[in-house]
């Protein structure tokens, strides 16, 4: 075998040993025009409830109430939030025992693998066009928090909506300072690999159920 | 997992077409799936003016890339490197293996588990890693099901389509320690999670494959709908990617153009449930992901597909599978006729930079040439032009830059064939001794031909030639 940075050099003087072709760079890609903020709302909910998820309006409400009232319908027993920030939720929430996302994974997988029913999250934004979901701070956020428990409760400030994943990514500017890891999230997890029949639950969340508020 | 005894080879493209042909059942599976996976697309293209739009801007992010692809694999080594991820290159499969057996030996890994990627099976990884002491599961629930078949994946985004819910629940009670036969798709799945939710928890190292790597932020783009890709490369400590090197573009805003023609030609959908950026490893103050990200670029006979102009455009895929979904010949022979890791249309333009024009000669005379391959493809990759072109180099006719086993399609019987055809046909004289004869004596024509009786009724000359009737014809106008 040849020694890796021998491969390098070779592949990379073969690609520029062949006919160059100079080509012009793509054209800026455009975004849909801008949007009144109830158009892209409504988009969205269309957009994620066709992939699936439950949306649950809290804007005239407390959101932590709303939140009981889901642990309650779902039964569900441990939830775990993120490491830091969020209100006090103790208050509110008689039902579920809480935990919080707040030490290195690795202490705490079996708690997360096979202890937890549900996880609470804050999306960072959303995408309207297709009914997606962003989350682009892993240290707020970690990652599995969203993907490993059965239930995904996603809280959503509507104040952040992006028209398209263009503008998304035109306007957040993510390309000058890339999170580690940035997550787009269109519905719970599912397969449609047996007989393309469609079944939920793969090997994420069964469920996904956003919360829309304003005062996060 | 072990090999089968006669893996298919593309060398034997015809007896594997007629083991399938004769098979009712994988010939509906197969009809089934295709039915579902065209239907499906057209849904998201319902403007035919806006698909071509679209589609122009995705086939000229990609030219563009592949126009300065040695500049960009730079530019994504540094960024890549600059976030933390290790970076390696493979000239060939045997080098790829190597590494990350190298790698996933030093992270202590007995087993790898294992997201969706073509690439892997390109280089046979599995094998490789059994050889060496590693076990390799997969864990996107179509190539778990088929590895625990020990098959191989007949379609690239699809992966079990050739079998039934029957035959899977069958698979499932045999295979699985505990599980009872059941068709119910819901429970099967389940099964599939509760067996690969442990192996997530508990393995050192993840493998995944790519769908788009981006230059200028040094960041690795993953679509899927299951979370298995998530959980590869999140939860164990080593996370391992691998991919082509034509796999990358320059800029983040190119992502969503090719991302959005990628899942809605692929399987129908707007956007697939989760998109997965991976710009670096666990940074310190984030609780989870994975200590060490690694990325193994693999050539493969890309650069010398890279050095012929026309043959340049195979490498602008993006690995939809929408040409087989839409290819008359996919649907009726399936994914493992081929004997190669790409089956159908795009597989018939790829593999033979891969393996060689000796190796899959009968691939690229197995298209009717209709044309539908390449009115879906969302990157505009003019697929039947190559495979006539791959025709005129695999009859060793074309003075592009040769691959491997150039020349070695070429039949004497067939071209002496062709020489007598184009002979009569250029003769006037020569054209009218041969119909009349060919129509006098059509008794005389043989029962047996060839291929061509094998499932077809005889081919026999009409009693009077075209001109001869027309002439009869005009002739009674007349009066
Ligand atoms: S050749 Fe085109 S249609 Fe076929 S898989 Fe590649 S991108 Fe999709």
């Amino acid at each position: 075998m040849t020694p890796p940075s021998v491969a390098r050099e070779r592949i990379l003087s073969r690609l520029r040993a062949a006919p160059q072709i100079v080509m012009t760079a793509p054209a800026v890609l455009t975004s849909p025009a801008e949007q009144s903020p109830e158009t892209m709302l409504e988009q969205f909910r269309r957009g994620i409830e066709a992939f699936h998820a439950e949306v649950i309006d809290a804007r005239e409400r407390t959101w932590p109430i709303v939140l009981a009232e889901i642990c309650a319908t779902k039964r569900i027993a441990t939830l775990m939030l993120p490491p830091v920030g969020m209100v006090n939720l103790q208050p509110w929430l008689d039902g579920p025992r809480l935990s919080r996302f707040d030490r290195p994974i690795e202490t705490l997988k079996t708690e997360l693998f096979d202890a937890t029913n549900a996880s609470l999250t804050i999306a960072d934004g959303a995408i309207a066009d297709t009914g997606t979901l962003i989350q682009s701070d892993p240290q707020r956020m970690p990652r599995t928090l969203s993907l490993v428990p059965p239930i995904h409760i996603c809280l959503l400030d509507v104040r952040h909506l992006y028209p398209s994943l263009q503008s998304a990514v035109a306007a957040t500017r993510w390309a000058e300072a890339m999170p580690s890891n940035l997550i787009f999230i269109t519905g719970p997890s599912k397969t449609a690999d047996i007989q393309q029949t469609m079944a939920y639950g793969a090997h994420g969340p069964r469920e996904l159920v956003v919360l829309l508020t304003e005062d996060l | 997992m072990n090999r089968p005894a006669n893996p298919p080879m593309p060398i034997n493209f015809h007896a594997n077409v007629r083991r399938v042909v004769a098979n009712p059942v994988l010939r509906a599976s197969f009809r089934g799936a295709m039915d579902f996976l065209t239907a499906k697309r057209a849904t998201q293209f319902p403007d035919a003016n806006a698909f071509e739009t679209l589609r122009a801007q995705g086939e000229q992010i990609r030219q563009y890339a592949l126009s300065r692809l040695p500049d960009l694999l730079e530019q994504l080594e540094t960024n890549l490197t600059r976030n933390g991820i290790q970076v390696h290159w493979a000239q060939t499969p045997d080098e790829a293996c190597r590494l990350i057996i190298d790698i996933a030996s030093r992270a202590g890994g007995g087993l790898v588990v294992k997201g969706k990627s073509m690439v892997s099976e390109e280089i046979e990884l599995n094998h490789a890693l059994e050889a060496a002491g590693i076990s390799a599961l997969e864990s996107d629930m179509g190539e778990y099901i088929v590895q625990l078949a020990g098959e191989k994946p007949s379609h690239i985004i699809m992966p079990a389509i050739h079998k039934t819910k029957e035959e899977i629940a069958r698979l499932f009670a045999d295979k699985v320690p505990g599980v009872e036969y059941t068709n119910s798709v819901d429970e099967l799945i389940q099964i599939g999670r509760r067996v690969l939710r442990d192996k997530f928890r508990d393995t050192r190292v993840g493998l995944s494959g790519v769908n788009v790597a981006v230059a200028e932020t040094g960041t690795l783009c993953l679509v899927e709908n299951e979370g298995n890709g998530r959980m590869c490369t999140t939860v164990p400590d080593v996370h391992i990617a691998i991919t082509g090197i034509e796999k990358v573009v320059e800029k983040l805003e190119h992502v969503p153009p090719l991302m959005t023609l990628l899942t809605r030609s692929a399987t129908g959908q707007a956007i697939t449930t989760y998109f997965n950026w991976i710009s670096s490893p666990r940074r310190d103050g984030e609780m989870d992901g994975p200590k060490e990200v690694h990325l193994v670029l693999l050539d493969n006979g890309r650069s010398t597909a890279y050095a012929d102009e026309r043959l340049r455009a195979t490498l602008q895929c993006i690995r939809c599978g929408a040409c087989m979904n839409h290819c008359p010949v996919y649907a009726r022979v399936g994914g493992h006729a081929y004997g190669t890791t790409y089956p159908g249309p795009i597989g018939k333009i790829v593999s033979p930079h891969m393996l060689g024009l000796e190796a899959t000669r009968d691939l690229v005379t197995a298209s009717s040439l209709c044309g539908a391959c390449g009115e879906v493809c969302p990157v505009k990759i003019p697929i039947p032009d190559l495979l006539l072109q791959l025709r005129q180099q695999s009859q060793g006719h074309s003075k592009a830059p040769q691959l491997p086993g150039a020349g070695s399609g070429h039949k004497t019987l067939q071209s002496i064939a062709y020489r007598l055809f184009a002979g009569l046909y250029s003769r006037p004289a020569l054209y009218r001794i041969f119909g009349l004869l060919a129509t006098r004596l059509r008794a005389f024509s043989p029962n047996q031909q060839g291929a061509w009786t094998r499932s077809r009724v005889p081919l026999r000359p009409a009693g009077h030639s075209l001109h001869e009737r027309m002439k009869s014809r005009n002739g009674a106008k007349v009066k």
